[in-house]
């Protein structure tokens, strides 16, 4: 069973509880293939979507596993909501919670917001990326789509690119992979990486061809303009020529090598569209696997829901 | 632990079955069997495999797990979630005839959740139910059409079938004092 009654980041997660996760998701991963896509696990629960910061993928993929779960979901969009208006986090949370959610889904642009909502509300909170902290739910799809493929995590050399500093996927990921014994590599140039990166037990690197040599699964980070207040590279197109996976590069990798992006994608910028297209790339099967593996994380909390931390 | 059944006695039980389902069906057109995980996936294969023996006629086998469809499941307060397996059904059940299969027959409510997962596959003609043991003590009208072994017990009392594939052995146990 999850340890926690919430879902905050994969720091708090022990290795068996990723594979429970992961396990669970393998489960419901079949429930799409039915001719009815639902089980009716949460009935009558409800689940609330707050999204701070603009989502499609997660928000949508959030939103698709609690129907197949049964459950009712709200989705609130701030550009519609009183936040405009001037409201506090904490006061938005506090009124719709007045509403009786069971849990709450957060993106929010601050880290650590969905870690003040867990210790001040009732309801399940569960972290959908808070700033550049974590994004627990992404890895966890992540580290389902490469166990789907290479059957473990174990000893897998995984390269992951681009801009590291901003990436809250990068986060959560090094904890998960580092934690389920993988070999991590990060790549970024020197202005977009984390000065501390080595000290979580991961090899930073400024050479792609040093970080692609002989992976089994490589991991493009989008570059993030709406989060750089300063000017981190030169271009996009020298970005592109010195940092880009390019068909070439991805050659240096292993036969049997993955292409993996958490989207959205910024073709011709980290990633070339051959390689975004190719046989190797996964990147819309980690889209499908999101669903699978955000109703795993609903159904693991939804037990918890009266325990008090 | 007292035996009430043994691997012979459980064996001649399932080729009874088979037989049964034969002459109740005419035949294994349009038949498949579904067992319901964990231990009704095992006797499944076992009845595919007699009806084989018997008939030559393959019936397509599937696995189904229930715990997404229990009545219980978010009704404790706190505790862990049960754990959910894969189901496995890789053929369509519209207009089949399903058998259905488990292990033990109690409450009822496991097979009041497995019809509702079928139905969500599709729309089967006709589903009818196989169980090796049937303990009694319903709690829903619900009524097996092949059993293996009716055993009286008393609700303090617990049953465990176990299974060569699963538990390396085959054989029925019954625990606990019938008081």
């Amino acid at each position: 069973m999850l340890k926690s009654r919430h879902l905050l980041g994969i720091a708090d997660l022990e290795p068996e509880e990723i594979g429970l996760v992961l396990d669970t998701a393998e489960a419901m991963k079949e429930i799409a293939a039915r001719p009815i896509k639902k089980v009716p696990t949460l009935r009558g629960r409800t689940v609330v979507n707050l999204f701070f910061e603009p989502s499609t993928r997660t928000r949508t993929s959030f939103e698709v596993a609690e129907k197949r779960l049964s459950a009712d979901t709200l989705s609130i969009a701030i550009a519609q909501s009183s936040v405009t208006k001037g409201e506090t986090l904490l006061d938005t949370v506090r009124n719709l919670e007045a509403m009786a959610p069971d849990m709450i889904v957060i993106r929010h642009a601050s880290a650590g917001a969905p870690h003040l909502l867990a210790r001040l509300c009732r309801s399940v909170i569960i972290n959908a990326g808070d700033g550049m902290h974590e994004h627990p739910t992404q890895a966890l799809l992540d580290a389902f789509t490469i166990r789907e493929h290479k059957k473990r995590l174990d000893g897998l050399k995984v390269a992951i690119v681009g801009d590291l500093l901003h990436s809250r996927v990068l986060r959560s990921n090094v904890h998960l992979l580092n934690r389920m014994g993988a070999d991590v590599w990060t790549c970024a140039p020197a202005t977009l990486m984390p000065p501390d990166l080595a000290r979580f037990g991961v090899r930073p690197t400024t050479s792609i061809d040093e970080a692609v040599d002989g992976a089994d699964v490589v991991m493009m980070l989008r570059i993030q303009h709406e989060r750089m207040h300063g000017h981190f590279i030169p271009s996009t197109r020298e970005y592109f020529a010195l940092f880009g996976l390019t068909p070439e590069r991805v050659r240096r990798a292993k036969a049997d090598v993955i292409i993996m992006h958490p989207g959205p994608m910024n073709r011709g910028v980290e990633i070339d569209s051959e390689v975004a297209d190719g046989p190797y790339s996964v990147i819309l099967e980690q889209v499908a696997n999101g669903v699978a593996v955000r109703m795993a994380v609903l159904y693991l909390l939804a037990g918890q829901e009266g325990e008090a931390d | 632990m007292p035996q009430v059944m043994d691997a012979d006695r459980m064996a001649r039980a399932l080729t009874r079955i088979a037989h049964e389902i034969l002459e109740r069906n005419r035949g294994t057109s349009d038949l498949a069997l579904v067992g319901i995980r964990t231990r009704g996936v095992p006797l499944a294969r076992r009845i595919a495999h007699s009806l084989k023996d018997i008939n030559q006629g393959d019936v397509p086998t599937g696995a189904l797990d229930i715990t997404l469809y229990r009545d219980d499941l978010m009704r404790h307060a706190v505790g862990p979630q049960p754990l959910v397996r894969r189901t496995e059904i890789p053929f369509s059940i519209d207009d089949k005839r399903i058998l259905l299969v488990d292990d033990v027959l109690y409450t009822g409510r496991t097979i009041r959740s497995a019809l509702d997962a079928l139905i969500d596959f599709g729309r089967p003609r006709s589903i009818q139910l196989i169980v090796l043991v049937d303990r009694g003590h319903r709690e829903l009208p619900i009524k097996a059409d092949y059993v293996g072994k009716n055993l009286p017990t008393s609700p303090k009392q617990s049953v465990q079938v176990r299974l060569q594939e699963i538990d390396g052995e085959d054989e029925v146990l019954l625990q606990g004092d019938a008081a």
